[in-house]
């Protein structure tokens, strides 16, 4: 009998989350003042799981590493949040967005956990717009929608490129709201080293103060992890720099299952890697495909021409060029999920067809959005459709309106004006569907701790559609969590305040120090960076967007090697009782190179193809990912020493609403 | 490219801090400005000395972490970034840059260049908020229409990234480019309305109490402000204040 049990209420899908809702425990108001949460992690679900439990009366503490909750990732997100309105009427439905979802996840996750997910999503819009997010809007005053990749509806809502930011805002605002009142406690440049379980339940965490380097205790009735997702394994990813799996590997290594570490998402429009320098990748977003055209040339001549400067992607003729995603994915054309349209420009890049220095490039060109732009505009405004200055202006105008800021980045970083030439786009690591095992309460397999937003690995299957990060962080953090938490915390009434003074907590304060100590102490001769880069390498090379056996068992041996050489040889200066970032540093490599191992020995044992997972010995004759109809199933890796020693565990996934069928695009 | 860096140094909040000379050699100009200082962070740890801490996170120019004063300018040379959009194009060979922390009294150093800007975090909860609970029992979004040019001069204002280059470049350290663009979002908005009163006055008050300075009507502020947020902010908060004072 398997440890998993998923919890998923009984009953028709689209009422079990009322019904859910209807019969879990609740609190009263005055229980729940007695009640203390810990929130680790102040993103879009860190911080709208932190200003809703302070709402509903809890204790918060939350915690962050950055100087201000409004620093979190999430403020990094550009193209959009998907919710099920149907404002536009184009049928789009709670089930559509649902069904979308799981085919988009390559029937990878569990339907009860999505079917709620696209049912909370309109509530998610309602509720932004009331705390005052300025979405885009139309001349009307109504909300505007755009189209974001794996579906035929506009159901994308957006802020220009910066709707992450506007969501985060939203979320740091409510939490403000409740620091003012005192019912947050908020610590910022605060590092959560470890979990703390007292009678088999989480009630606290040990974290590290960023500036003065002093370890602190801190108890709870329940711990909240919203610390995001694991991507910086890779080194180079669009994640923040400081980015990490800390806090979920040390829940993991206390206990609470990690799924799916290998499921993760290679985004396909990031500006290319320059050189070696490189510190971090930047993603263009994905709704810059609604308008922009994907392609190569169509001969290889031409590409090495290109490549070599001596001709001008714009001088090349239009019957030249392959509009590859539009020729192999007629249905969807440019706005294939982000996994097909990833592997589609490295086999293009591969076979010889790259357009920059290094040959791993392909274009985005808005030429022709900018025309039909410009032909439309001319024509509401009752001038000359046939002037191509006249059009090439007026459409360069729309484009900059829906997209100005990232075409700004983009020549900013790239020094080359995209209105003019078009962009230069290769995939890069983006986000990470694997992460710690959540039932359908977002209960890990340690009792009283959770897991919210992209840090579980509930909702997205073996590959996330775009805009659904930022409706997944929100549902769970608005949604979600304020009342399946209620149901666990409903025992803990009259179980008062928590000490710090545990034995408990003294072996975790330990554990944590002489982590610390080590690190400092080691005198080694190379800096963190060297081993991280080193480690991201071997990710990239052979954990990335095509694997296959024999480069992950060499993943497997090569990074527990580097983890050898890491203890003896990394070098970090300075104290630990002081602003040490090489000491932050470090301590997250540390974990990086566990959870890469594990990472690399859950894609070995994955034996077919699905989603963000492509293992080059399952693919069907056209290249497509194939699946398997015995992988259906969640891993779920229990903690046992060494990576290499962790035991699996299937969750399996059954679809009863949907039917499991091969996942075209074409 | 070879320069010469003239950093401040300061091991912690009670230290005096000086500049520090370093050269540096075989940098591209592809490079972003703080991969230029990981460089140099490098050869520090290589040579057993402390590196130069900084803020950085994103490095997209979105999370308002970096706060360099580079030569004399919040972020540097270029306009409408920040210093981690910066690349080393911007300069050439045999250049002196001059790199320090934000300098204001409600910014105090704690380390090298990193400035502790929770004053700002304290602005916001004193008031940069729509008291509205997140229980999703809201009315439907479409259900008030807003003026789309209300709405987007809304969402102009709320481009801010809470850097704090605006207060770095005045000369009296003034917040007021960064109050006002919180202050505007929602008095553009209806949802915002309701308390636009009291929030202006407290707001205002947070960010006296703090030991920002008075606006010096210069608009250096809105010249280094990375997202082009619009003095017409502080136009618009006047406004807000003025009728909230004779209301309140």
């Amino acid at each position: 009998m398997s440890k998993l049990d998923s919890k998923i209420p009984k009953g028709p899908l689209a009422e079990k989350w009322t019904n859910h809702k209807n019969e879990i425990n609740l609190v009263n108001p005055a229980n729940k003042r007695l009640i203390d949460v810990i929130v680790v992690g102040t993103g879009l679900a860190g911080g709208s799981a932190s200003a809703t439990l302070a709402e509903l009366g809890y204790n918060v503490k939350a915690f962050c590493f950055q100087d201000s909750p409004r620093r979190a990732h999430s403020i990094a997100a550009q193209g959009g949040i998907n919710a099920a309105k149907n404002y536009q009427g184009d049928g789009d439905s709670t089930y559509r967005l649902f069904y979308d979802t799981v085919k988009g996840g390559d029937y990878r996750s569990r339907e009860a956990n999505v079917y709620r997910l696209a049912e909370v999503s309109t509530n998610i819009i309602d509720q932004c717009v009331a705390q005052g997010v300025p979405f885009a809007r139309e001349y009307g005053g109504l909300l505007d929608n755009r189209s974001f990749g794996g579906v035929l509806v506009s159901r994308t809502f957006y802020a220009k490129g910066q709707t992450g930011q506007q969501l985060l805002l939203g979320a740091y605002a409510a939490m403000n709201r409740q620091i003012g009142r005192g019912k947050i406690k908020m610590y910022s440049r605060h590092e959560m080293l470890d979990v703390v379980i007292v009678d088999g339940k989480a009630r606290g965490i040990i974290a590290r103060n960023l500036v003065t380097g002093e370890i602190e205790r801190h108890s709870a009735h329940a711990v909240v992890l919203g610390t995001g997702g694991y991507g910086n394994a890779f080194y180079l990813s669009t994640y923040a720099m400081g980015s990490n799996v800390t806090a979920a590997w040390k829940a993991h290594k206390r206990g609470a299952f990690f799924a799916n570490p290998c499921y993760t998402q290679i985004h396909p429009t990031c500006i290319p890697v320059s050189g070696d320098h490189q510190s971090k990748l930047t993603l263009m977003s994905e709704s810059l495909r609604n308008d922009g055209r994907i392609w190569v040339p169509k001969h290889k001549e031409d590409a090495i021409a290109i490549r070599e400067g001596k001709l001008k992607p714009t001088d090349l003729a239009e019957e030249k060029r392959d509009y590859y995603l539009e020729r192999r994915y007629p249905a969807f054309g440019n706005l294939v999920p982000r996994d097909v349209a990833s592997r589609a420009a490295k086999e293009r890049c591969d076979a010889g067809y790259g357009v920059n220095k290094t040959g791993e490039a392909v274009f985005l060109d808005f030429a022709a959005a900018i025309e039909r732009y410009g032909k439309e505009q001319a024509h509401v405004k009752g001038l000359d459709e046939n002037d191509t200055n006249l059009i090439t202006k007026l459409g360069k105008e729309i484009i900059k309106n829906k997209y100005g800021n990232l075409f700004q980045m983009y020549e900013k970083i790239v020094d080359q004006n995209p209105y003019e030439t078009p962009m230069m786009i290769y995939p890069a690591v983006h986000y990470t569907m694997g992460g710690l095992w959540v039932d359908y309460n977002l209960m890990t397999t340690v009792p009283g701790l959770y897991s919210i937003g992209e840090a579980n690995f509930s909702d997205h299957g073996a590959n996330r559609l775009g805009a659904s990060a930022l409706m997944q962080g929100l549902a769970d953090g608005y949604f979600v969590l304020p009342y399946t938490i209620g149901d666990y915390l409903a025992h803990d009434i009259r179980t008062g305040p928590i000490s710090t003074d545990l034995p408990e907590f003294d072996e975790a304060e330990k554990y944590v120090v002489d982590n610390i100590n080590r690190l400092i102490n080691n005198n080694g001769n190379k800096s963190v960076d060297h081993f991280h880069k080193r480690l991201g390498k071997i990710m990239w090379n052979k954990c990335g967007m095509s694997r296959n056996e024999k480069d992950l068992k060499e993943a497997i041996d090569e990074i527990a090697a580097l983890r050898e050489e890491f203890w003896k040889d990394v070098k970090v200066p300075g104290t630990d009782k002081e602003y040490n970032e090489e000491l932050a540093k470090a301590a997250r490599v540390a974990d990086f190179l566990e959870l890469g191992e594990l990472f690399a020995k859950d894609a070995l044992v994955r034996e077919e193809s699905a989603g963000g997972h492509f293992r080059e010995e399952y693919q069907t004759a056209e290249g497509e990912a194939q699946r398997r109809k015995e992988f259906q199933f969640v891993s779920a890796w229990e903690y046992k020493g060494e990576p290499s020693e962790a035991i699996l565990h299937k969750e399996d996934l059954q679809y009863e609403n949907i039917e499991v069928k091969e996942r075209s695009y074409k | 490219m070879n320069l010469t860096l003239k950093i401040w140094r300061q091991k912690n909040a009670d230290d005096k801090g000086k500049m520090v000379d370093y050269p540096i050699s075989n940098i591209s100009e592809d490079m972003s400005f703080l991969e230029m200082l990981d460089v140099l962070n490098q050869e520090l740890i290589d040579k057993g000395e402390e590196p130069v801490a900084f803020d950085h996170d994103c490095r997209e120019g979105i999370c308002g972490s970096c706060s360099l004063y580079i030569n004399g300018r919040a972020h540097g040379p270029d306009t409408l970034i920040t210093a981690c959009q910066l690349h080393m194009r911007s300069f050439k060979d045999g250049d002196t840059i001059y790199i320090e922390p934000w300098r204001a009294t409600a910014f105090p150093v704690i380390k090298d260049l990193i400035v502790d800007r929770t004053s700002f975090d304290r602005i916001q909860q004193a008031g940069g908020f729509i008291s509205v609970n997140t229980s999703g029992n809201t009315q439907d979004a479409n259900a008030i229409p807003i003026e789309k040019q209300n709405a987007d001069m809304a969402f102009d204002a709320a481009t801010c990234i809470g850097c704090g280059a605006c207060v770095a470049a005045c000369k009296n350290s003034s917040a007021m480019l960064f109050v006002s663009a919180k202050v505007s979002q929602f008095a553009l908005l209806p949802q915002g309305r309701v308390e636009a009163t009291d929030r202006v006055l407290n707001m205002v008050k947070q960010m006296d109490d703090e030991g920002f300075g008075n606006c010096t009507n210069t608009g250096a502020c809105e010249v280094e402000c990375p997202k082009g947020i619009s003095l017409e902010n502080i136009a618009r908060m006047n406004r807000e204040y003025l009728a909230a004072s004779f209301k309140g």
